[in-house]
């Protein structure tokens, strides 16, 4: 594939995966119904069938096995890409990624590298039962040995999850399953910014808004409304949860005055929570207002017919915005 | 995976009664059944079918989130479910719907559940002991034990009188035996001896994944491993899941320690409205199943013993009534209060939740009629 192609982030995700196996022989596929299903959200589909059952395992159906196993092939040479079908099936494989995955270069003092992507479709808007709308990124981000990623565009999506298979140490890659399906162009050609990096998406000087995967959409429409009020607000995508790339977000900061953080999860020692400390530590004098979150509720995931007063959308992040220019 | 040697039987795919050496110790609990209790059998059977057709339309229709049919596991449910006693506690996975219209529950509850209104939907303690759907596969078969130790420690078992005594039974399927915590609650009841049936639905699939890819053997060898005493049974055959279960609950109540049954069956219809079965499975196998039917067979064995069109149009009748009624009260719910985000999720006042819950009403009433913020 080459040239520039409008594609949903499924099919971006699938085109990266298979653009990975295709580099490199040693990247496996592993997860539940990811092979003749091609997984609950088809990001396999197809993969199977052209790279066979050694590169594409259906597995049983056990996340801390997925995990675990996974582990034990990273040690034999592969560089397993596990699929947790979704957000909130992850906790049975907690074991396995925080004291065994994360420790694991740690513990065998650097000799031992930990090549593994662990898949994760997150967050809501799906109108899905309980366990299936999560966000629990922060767990992740909160543990050290991690690296954690999520994508909020297709393009990105292609080149991330490349950038994330090629990282010789593990990757949490969260996947807004909400952005699933809208289109976007994917330059097939160019890659991407580099995997950690952080992105200005729309250019402004009132105030600074900050998200990532799921949220970039909605800062993004808030911004458009933001400027029919007369309200210059910047955009940035974050990117990469685990490291953080400051420097953009200090930058924007510098100029706005004003930095709102926005996501899904909830804002009780969050990666908002985080984001705020240091940008408060780096950029003190030049706030005009303190760093506000927009954040779910500090209440499990709601049933599907209170997702969306639950979940912040534009009104709640614009909310936000007036409470900081107010200061 | 198919009936094998091992496969208990009471009730031959043609609607006989099979008699043999194994049959034997079973068929004496089928020779107490009233012929009432029998016709209770095949109604609930065809109400619970009924009621998940229905599901499936206002699934499509809209008017639910997510339907997880039970179509063809009927059989397993109602035999097991009826043979539990009243004082018993049932922990599901998420099909069991036979099984909770036998214990009373309103199967609105469900609906409301699956329609995104609640993520429990009924109360056990209110719906004899049927606790509530659990999601995260496996999980209950470890809750279920734990409740079951808890009837060792307080004497609520083993007294001797199969009227009072308690015992627990847990539902789980094919692809939930890989999770470590099934395994651990094996290794747990084994070792505390609970008075619990482990009562595992065959349904040949997890979603798209064969059972052949969670066990190299049949599944009810895997308990013995573990101490804990397994047999296969025919779950489209109503009688054996009753004649069974009836059988392992008592001697678990009677302080035998637990018991494991698999229930061969299978998923007739999608694994959820969201799946699309097509993809993985072929339609012989489907028809190689739908000659097994759980109902169909049935109505032959009671037409043997006599019952008449009339019941079975009667019991036709109240299932087609049940379905529409379902549909009415469906479409009669009203949307869930936000108070519901922040009420229940401490039993006690928790400064955070409550400062955001405030918070939240001050922020819509400071929307106007027009919708915009004022
Ligand atoms: C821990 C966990 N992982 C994954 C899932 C997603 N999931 C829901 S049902 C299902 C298949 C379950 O198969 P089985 O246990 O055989 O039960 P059945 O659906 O056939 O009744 C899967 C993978 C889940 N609910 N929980
Ligand atoms: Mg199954």
């Amino acid at each position: 594939m080459s040239g520039i192609q409008a594609m949903p982030m499924a099919k971006a995700l699938n085109a990266g995966l298979r653009q990975a196996m295709l580099d490199d022989p040693k990247v496996l596929l592993m997860g539940e119904d990811i092979g003749p299903l091609g997984g609950v959200f088809r990001i396999t589909e197809g993969l199977q069938a052209e790279f066979g059952q050694n590169r594409v395992l259906d597995t049983p159906l056990a996340e801390s096995g997925i995990v675990g196993t996974a582990i034990g092939l990273a040690m034999r040479g592969f560089r397993p890409v596990c699929e947790i079908q979704f957000d909130g099936f992850v906790y049975p494989a907690f074991d396995q990624i925080t004291s065994q995955l994360a420790k694991m270069t740690n513990r065998h003092e650097g000799t031992l590298t930990m090549p593994i992507v662990i898949r994760i479709p997150f967050g809501g808007h799906i109108g899905a039962v309980e366990h299936h709308q999560e966000s629990p990124e922060a767990y992740f981000a909160h543990t050290a040995g991690l690296r954690v990623v999520s994508p909020s565009n297709p393009h990105d999506a292609y080149w991330m999850i490349q950038e994330a298979i090629r990282s010789n140490d593990p990757v949490i890659f969260f996947e807004p399953k909400s952005r699933y399906w809208p289109k976007g162009d994917v330059n097939l050609d160019e890659r991407g910014p580099e995997l950690h990096s952080t992105q200005v998406v729309r250019a402004g000087t009132e105030v600074t808004l900050l998200g990532y995967g799921p949220m970039v959409s909605v800062l993004l429409q808030a911004a458009e409304l933001a400027a029919e009020e007369g309200t210059s607000a910047e955009v940035i995508d974050l990117r990469s949860i685990s490291p953080i790339d400051y420097d953009p977000i200090i930058e924007s900061v510098r100029k706005t005055g004003r930095l709102v953080i926005a996501h899904e999860a909830p804002g009780f020692v969050s990666v908002g929570s985080e984001i705020a400390a240091t940008v408060t530590e780096r950029a003190f004098y030049s706030l005009e207002a303190p760093v506000l979150r927009v954040a779910g509720f500090d209440t499990p995931f709601p049933p599907a017919k209170l997702e969306t007063t639950y979940l912040p959308d534009a009104d709640r992040v614009l909310e936000a915005v007036d409470r900081a220019l107010a200061y | 995976m198919s009936y094998t040697e091992a496969t208990l039987q009471l009730l031959s795919p043609a609607g006989s009664i099979v008699e043999s050496d194994t049959t034997a110790e079973y068929l004496p609990y089928i020779d107490k059944l009233s012929d009432e209790e029998l016709r209770e059998f095949h109604r609930v059977m065809v109400v619970t079918r009924e009621f998940d057709l229905e599901a499936t339309n206002l699934q499509r229709q809209g008017q639910m989130g997510l339907w997880v049919p039970s179509i063809g596991q009927e059989a397993a449910q109602v035999g097991s479910a009826f043979a539990t006693r009243k004082q018993d506690h049932i922990f599901p996975s998420y099909r069991e719907h036979a099984v909770a219209m036998i214990r009373g529950v309103d199967m609105l509850d469900i609906l409301r559940m699956l329609r995104g209104l609640t993520h429990g939907g009924w109360e056990h303690a209110k719906h004899n002991n049927f606790h509530i759907y659990t999601l995260v596969l496996g999980s209950q078969t470890l809750h279920a034990t734990g409740y079951a130790m808890g009837l060792n420690l307080d004497g609520s078992t083993a007294t001797g009188n199969p009227e009072t005594d308690e015992a627990v039974i847990v539902y789980f399927g094919d692809g939930a035996t890989s999770q470590g915590d099934v395994s651990e609650a094996l290794v747990f009841a084994a070792s505390y001896q609970t008075p619990e049936l482990f009562f595992l639905q065959n349904n040949q699939w997890a979603i798209s994944v064969p059972v052949s890819t969670q066990s190299r053997t049949p599944l009810y060898l895997r308990p013995s491993g573990f101490g804990i005493p397994g047999i296969q049974i025919d779950g489209n055959d109503v009688l054996i899941s009753y004649a069974t279960t009836r059988k392992y609950l008592d001697e678990a109540r009677a302080g035998g320690g637990p018991r494991f049954i698999e229930a061969l069956t299978y998923r007739m219809g999608a694994h959820t409205s969201s799946d699309d079965p097509t993809k993985y499975r072929p339609d012989s196998e489907v028809e190689h199943w739908r000659e097994l039917d759980p109902i169909a067979r049935f109505e032959t064995y009671l037409r043997g013993r006599g019952e008449g069109d009339d019941f079975f149009q009667d019991v036709a009748t109240e299932a087609a009534d049940y379905a529409s009624d379902i549909r009415l009260r469906t479409l009669a719910l009203g949307p869930p209060s936000t108070s519901m985000i922040f009420d229940t999720v401490y039993s006690e006042p928790h400064a955070l939740v409550g400062q955001q819950k405030e918070w939240l009403a001050n922020y819509e009433a400071s929307f106007d009629e027009n919708g915009a913020a004022e």
